[in-house]
């Protein structure tokens, strides 16, 4: 009888230890606005991801790609990585990760439209594809989107499970004629993510990382 | 009617349907007035006996317990007693081995050392002077006359001889005197070593007797713990909640060495089994890192029961003595080996803690300040990770106390728990008993007018009988 006992304990320890493991892993997708003039913001950029690095863990995934004319392609991811369970090889990669970037921001050049939708259902393909428990996508952008004629970009996204986060959105020169476009262009996008089952939020102020990634 | 105005029995005159309402809900009470009595009493009773049912078995109950606190006191202060009486023992048979297992080594000594110095006092006895018979013959000699020439010169070559012999006698008595003298300087250190050897015994037996008064107190306590003195059981109980908050004071410092230790090694142990990897919600690298740490304890309290240091299991005890000796070596051995490896992962942690440091300053963009004595930090660390798990080696003792001073003071907590529960239970049987009295009044408050009523008939009833007795006895 006690042996019995003592055998559904093991066993209900078993299964609760087993079932339904919480993935802690995290996915981090962070999209670069190179159009225009925001392509001078791009400094601010790098420190958030040197933030981001410093922030992620062994078994993270981070990827770093850029928002110009058409950006729903694999070409515009600009550095990926999977980091190693090892954390002195996963110290390694980062290194190899923040040369990648350094590099990125020296030889960049500016893009005439900004499919930001386009970085959207990459980032969106690519964190569902890590498979990590968290996912967020990082848009460093002033989220105002230009298509290019032909490109169909009002398509249905799913967000589900998915945090949103303007960076750094800056003031244009029309918001500061009328802040209600400013306003408006933020909520729009709000509501565009929370239709599709994310979670949207807006970081202006840089000093203010900490919830961007869990520690 | 509508559903408001449901009370107006006189739907003209609400006054009177009120009025009405009452006299009817009072002849309703008044009819109803003693099931109702009953049934409150009926509730009240129920609940209150149940109560006091309650309330006398948790008394029961705390009884019970306190006879087995008290024997489960009595029992660990006899265990504890025994434990100290056995050591005393033990110590007493050091000091007998240590001090008196020379003895008749010593006995030999103080022997030869005495027939030594016997045989010099035997030899160093002053001899009899020389006998005195010619002294007489002088004496006849010297009185004869002495005119005659020749008489004179014998008498004169008599004394010359005499004088010499006496001379040639003091010369030899002077030399037998120094013989003896030299005999008895010579037995000064036999004496000396007889005082010794006598000493040494003497502070030997000293020793033996102090150990004996212990003992005899110990057994005063040991037979007072048997026999179930209340002052025995006072000091016992006394002495388990000491025990209960040092013991607990001393782990709780355990525990920060331990949380010390598993910062160490938890961190390193990421390169072994992986940063990503979770157990029940934590990161297996902590898990790893909290198994080593109990590792550790759990050899600290083998190496110590093996030791005879703490007795929490009776198994190990009881094994054979140069099994427990062997057991106790394996477990310093395993000991050492996982204190070596703390060492080595506490080093590993220092080379990390490098490495991130300089990989935040490279994300800053700031430059990595190499310090020269980043050495004394690894030394630090890895002091710290091979002394610790020795340290932790010493949890074995006041965890022992803990645990059975523990027993103690959660028996006497259930009590006063019991007590206070029973007094409860108690108060509330009391308190429905009361109410259900109280209820009875409200409601023939609530009947107070069919009540009165009653009470007039019945006064005029009993009038009415006892007036014709009453002109009965006055006629």
């Amino acid at each position: 009888m006690k042996l019995k006992t003592l055998f559904i304990a093991i066993a209900c320890m078993a299964a609760t230890a087993c079932s339904a493991p919480a993935d802690h892993r995290q996915g981090v997708y962070m999209l670069l606005d190179t159009s225009g003039t925001y392509t001078q913001e791009l400094n601010k950029a790098q420190s958030i991801m040197n933030y981001v690095l410093a922030k992620l863990d062994s078994a993270d995934v981070f990827a770093v790609a850029r928002i110009d004319t058409a950006s729903f392609s694999e070409k515009d991811i600009i550095a990926k990585v999977s980091f190693d369970e090892q954390p002195s090889r996963a110290n390694q990669q980062k290194r190899a990760f923040l040369e990648n970037i350094n590099r990125f921001v020296k030889e960049v050049k500016s893009s005439t439209y900004t499919d930001i939708t386009g970085g959207l259902l990459q980032g969106v393909e690519f964190l569902r594809e890590a498979g990590t428990g968290s996912k967020t996508i990082l848009i460093f952008s002033d989220m105002k989107e230009e298509i290019p004629a032909g490109y169909v970009r009002d398509v249905p996204l799913d967000l589900t499970g998915i945090q949103v986060v303007a960076l750094n959105v800056t003031k244009l020169r029309g918001d500061n004629i009328d802040p209600r476009e400013y306003a408006g262009r933020l909520e729009a996008w709000r509501g565009k993510v929370e239709r599709a089952g994310g979670q949207f939020r807006i970081i202006n102020d840089l000093e203010r990382l900490e919830s961007i990634v869990q520690e | 009617m509508s559903a408001e105005g449901w009370y107006l029995i006189f739907p003209d005159s609400p006054g009177a349907s009120i009025a009405m309402l009452v006299v009817l809900g009072m002849v309703v009470l008044y009819l109803a007035r003693m099931p109702v009595h009953q049934a409150i009493r009926s509730i009240t009773r129920v609940l209150r006996n149940g109560m006091r049912l309650t309330a006398r078995s948790l008394e029961l109950l705390e009884k019970r317990l306190v006879a087995r606190n008290r024997e489960v006191l009595l029992s660990a202060g006899r265990e504890a007693a025994e434990r100290v009486v056995e050591r005393e023992f033990e110590r007493v048979e050091a000091a007998v081995n240590r001090d008196l297992s020379d003895y008749p080594a010593l006995h030999r000594r103080l022997s030869a050392s005495i027939q030594r110095i016997e045989e010099d006092y035997q030899s160093h006895a002053e001899s009899p002077p020389a006998p005195d018979d010619w002294v007489h013959a002088v004496d006849t000699i010297a009185k004869i006359s002495s005119t005659r020439d020749t008489m004179t010169k014998v008498l004169k070559d008599i004394q010359t001889s005499i004088e010499r012999d006496q001379s040639t006698a003091l010369e030899e008595y002077r030399k037998a005197t120094n013989e003896r003298h030299r005999l008895l300087s010579r037995a000064m250190p036999h004496w000396r070593k007889l005082v010794k050897g006598i000493d040494s015994v003497s502070v030997a037996l000293n020793r033996l007797l102090e150990r004996s008064r212990s003992i005899d107190r110990y057994m005063e306590e040991y037979r007072s713990i048997v026999r179930g003195d209340e002052h025995a059981e006072r000091a016992l109980s006394s002495s388990s909640i000491t025990q209960f908050f040092i013991a607990g004071l001393v782990l709780v410092i355990a525990v920060g060495g331990a949380l010390v230790n598993f910062h160490l090694i938890a961190r390193p142990l990421q390169e072994m089994v992986g940063g990503s990897a979770y157990i029940a919600g934590f990161k297996v690298s902590q898990v790893a890192a909290l198994v080593i740490i109990l590792m550790e304890i759990a050899m600290g309290l083998f190496f110590m029961e093996a030791m005879r240091v703490t007795r929490l299991f009776p198994v190990i005890s009881a094994l054979d003595d140069r099994l427990r000796i062997r057991m106790g070596w394996a477990a310093f051995v395993l000991l050492f080996i996982l204190a070596s490896v703390e060492a080595g992962l506490a080093y590993m942690r220092e080379i990390l803690a490098q490495d991130d440091a300089a990989l935040i300053a490279q994300l800053a963009g700031t430059d990595t300040a190499v310090a020269g004595q980043q050495w004394i930090t690894a030394a630090a660390q890895m002091g710290m990770g091979f002394i610790l798990p020795f340290a932790l080696t010493f949890v074995a003792i006041p965890l022992e106390s803990f645990i059975h001073a523990a027993r103690t003071v959660s028996g006497v907590l259930a009590v006063l728990g019991l007590r206070a529960l029973a007094f409860f239970f108690r108060l509330g049987g009391n308190i429905f008993h009361h109410l259900g009295a109280l209820l009875i009044q409200i409601y023939d408050i609530a009947a107070f007018a069919p009540l009165g009523i009653e009470r007039l008939i019945a006064s005029r009833s009993a009038e009415h009988k006892a007036s014709p007795r009453a002109k009965v006895a006055e006629a």
